[in-house]
């Protein structure tokens, strides 16, 4: 009958993990649960609404709509892997000063959302940057403020 | 969700095998954005989940002079983002563009988008305007479906129990020829309510439509072509009252529904609008009048 589980090899912010893994756990739930990487949110668990969102060898998705064994092999980062020892990414500091973050739930996955933009368009418009981050649902700050803050952390960049 | 088992071959040939070794047990997934919602919420048991996404054979773009080949776990931010088929394809690429979130076309694929059978898949209008082809491969040979004829109900398709869909085969686009494709949507990320796509040529400059192809989704339990809308314009050279009656005859063609999202009225209304729309755009941007 079917094996339980599958060995995988995952690299996650730069550290390289060998696991044993369900075939049916999501990748959401590993790096929350297994990796104790709880910065990554589970929002609908539905791909609707961002929360989960990682970067994948360098691909902005939906960490709650992949299977953790799907990852085998392949490079993650998470809100975890982008700060650079203690100093913080200047998308997290621009978030801070522009009240961009209110209950925070959204927050990781907007900054993966806006550093998946910014790597691919250091300079973005107002209007590139709602595009960019149609894919994630904040409930607070109505978006405004988190459009400054792109805006502000590309300048700064 | 217990006792699953999970494969990610790097043939094609093996995943047709693993599909006749476990017949009904086994389940293909690409992308995942559709299949893991159904794993989910319990609307597929499979014992078996063959992930498509190794497979060199079935991902990538690659052009001829016959016409285009895209493997079926393309990306769909790969067709998007494409420059050849923005420019020799455009609406193709902005069907792609028009599927969900970024990180969402970042995992789904063509084939998935496809194979799902969504009345209202982005790709779908698009590729059977531009005379698109499925490549079905099978145990023993690779057979060839056109796109109109793939798609059978809301979430079936032709495909036969151990077939995997291969790749999409569009014809290079004759001479003055261009389209156009029209959606409309609640919201940014949700699924269309219309989307129309017009792929249609001219007999020379400025002259009579020499062929022409109008397809709309989520009107019908497939996507559909209007052929009679098509022959209100061939052989003509349209002004807008042809225009008009085409997409009359668009709007009369059709069979929405009702659902949460629009009623079938509203849809229909639509129908119409779009339809005019997109054979003005396609005709403008092929040469001709309007
Ligand atoms: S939790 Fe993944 S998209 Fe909402
Ligand atoms: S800050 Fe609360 S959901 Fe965005």
């Amino acid at each position: 009958m079917a094996r339980r589980t599958k060995r995988i090899r995952v690299t996650v912010n730069g550290e390289r993990y060998e696991k044993e893994v369900s075939p049916s756990k999501s990748l959401l739930d590993f790096l929350r649960m297994d990796l104790n990487l709880t910065g990554t949110k589970e929002g609908c668990g539905e791909g609707e609404c961002g929360a989960c969102s990682i970067i994948m060898n360098g691909k902005l998705v939906d960490s709650c709509l992949i299977l953790t064994v799907e990852a085998d092999g392949q490079k993650i980062q998470t809100i975890e892997g982008i700060s650079r020892h203690d100093r913080l990414h200047p998308l997290q500091k621009a978030f801070a000063e522009k009240g961009a973050a209110q209950c925070g739930y959204c927050t990781p996955g907007m900054i993966m959302a806006a550093k998946y933009l910014l790597d691919h368009n250091p300079s973005p418009t107002a209007e590139q940057v709602l595009k960019a981050i149609a894919g994630n649902l904040c409930r607070c700050t109505g978006y405004g403020s988190i459009v400054d803050a792109v805006l502000s952390a590309a300048k700064e960049r | 969700m217990k006792g699953i088992d999970y494969f990610a071959p790097p043939r094609l040939e093996e995943a047709v095998s693993l599909l006749r070794r476990y017949g009904k047990k086994a389940a293909l997934m690409a992308g995942g954005t559709d299949f893991l919602l159904r794993l989910e919420r319990g609307l597929v048991q499979p014992g078996v989940i063959v992930d498509l996404k190794k497979i060199r054979d079935l991902r990538g773009i690659k052009s001829n002079r016959a016409g285009l080949k895209i493997g079926a776990a393309t990306l769909m931010d790969e067709i998007a983002s494409s420059h050849l088929i923005q420019t020799r394809y455009g609406i193709l690429a902005k069907g792609a563009a028009a599927v969900g979130s970024i990180q969402t076309r970042n995992r789904a694929t063509l084939g998935g988008n496809l194979c799902n059978a969504s009345p209202a898949a982005d790709t779908a209008s698009p590729l059977i305007a531009l005379g698109g082809r499925a490549r079905i491969a099978g145990a023993k040979r690779v057979r060839e479906v056109p796109l109109e004829e793939f798609f059978l109900g809301p979430g079936k398709s032709c495909l036969q129990p151990n077939e995997i869909l291969k790749e999409i085969f569009i014809p290079s686009p004759v001479q003055r020829s261009a389209g156009s494709f029209q959606r409309c949507t609640r919201t940014a990320m949700d699924i269309a309510l219309v989307n129309c796509a017009v792929f249609l040529s001219l007999a020379s400059k400025g002259g009579v439509v020499q062929d022409i192809r109008i397809v709309l989704g989520a009107v019908a339990p497939t996507p559909v072509r209007v052929q009679a809308a098509e022959d209100v314009l061939r052989g003509k050279n349209p002004d807008e009252k042809t225009i008009e009656e085409a997409a009359d005859c668009a709007a009369a063609g059709v069979r929405p529904i009702d659902d949460v999202r629009s009623s079938a009225s509203y849809r229909r209304a639509m129908v119409r609008v779009l339809t005019k729309r997109a054979i003005e755009e396609a005709l403008r941007e092929a040469g001709g009048e309007a």
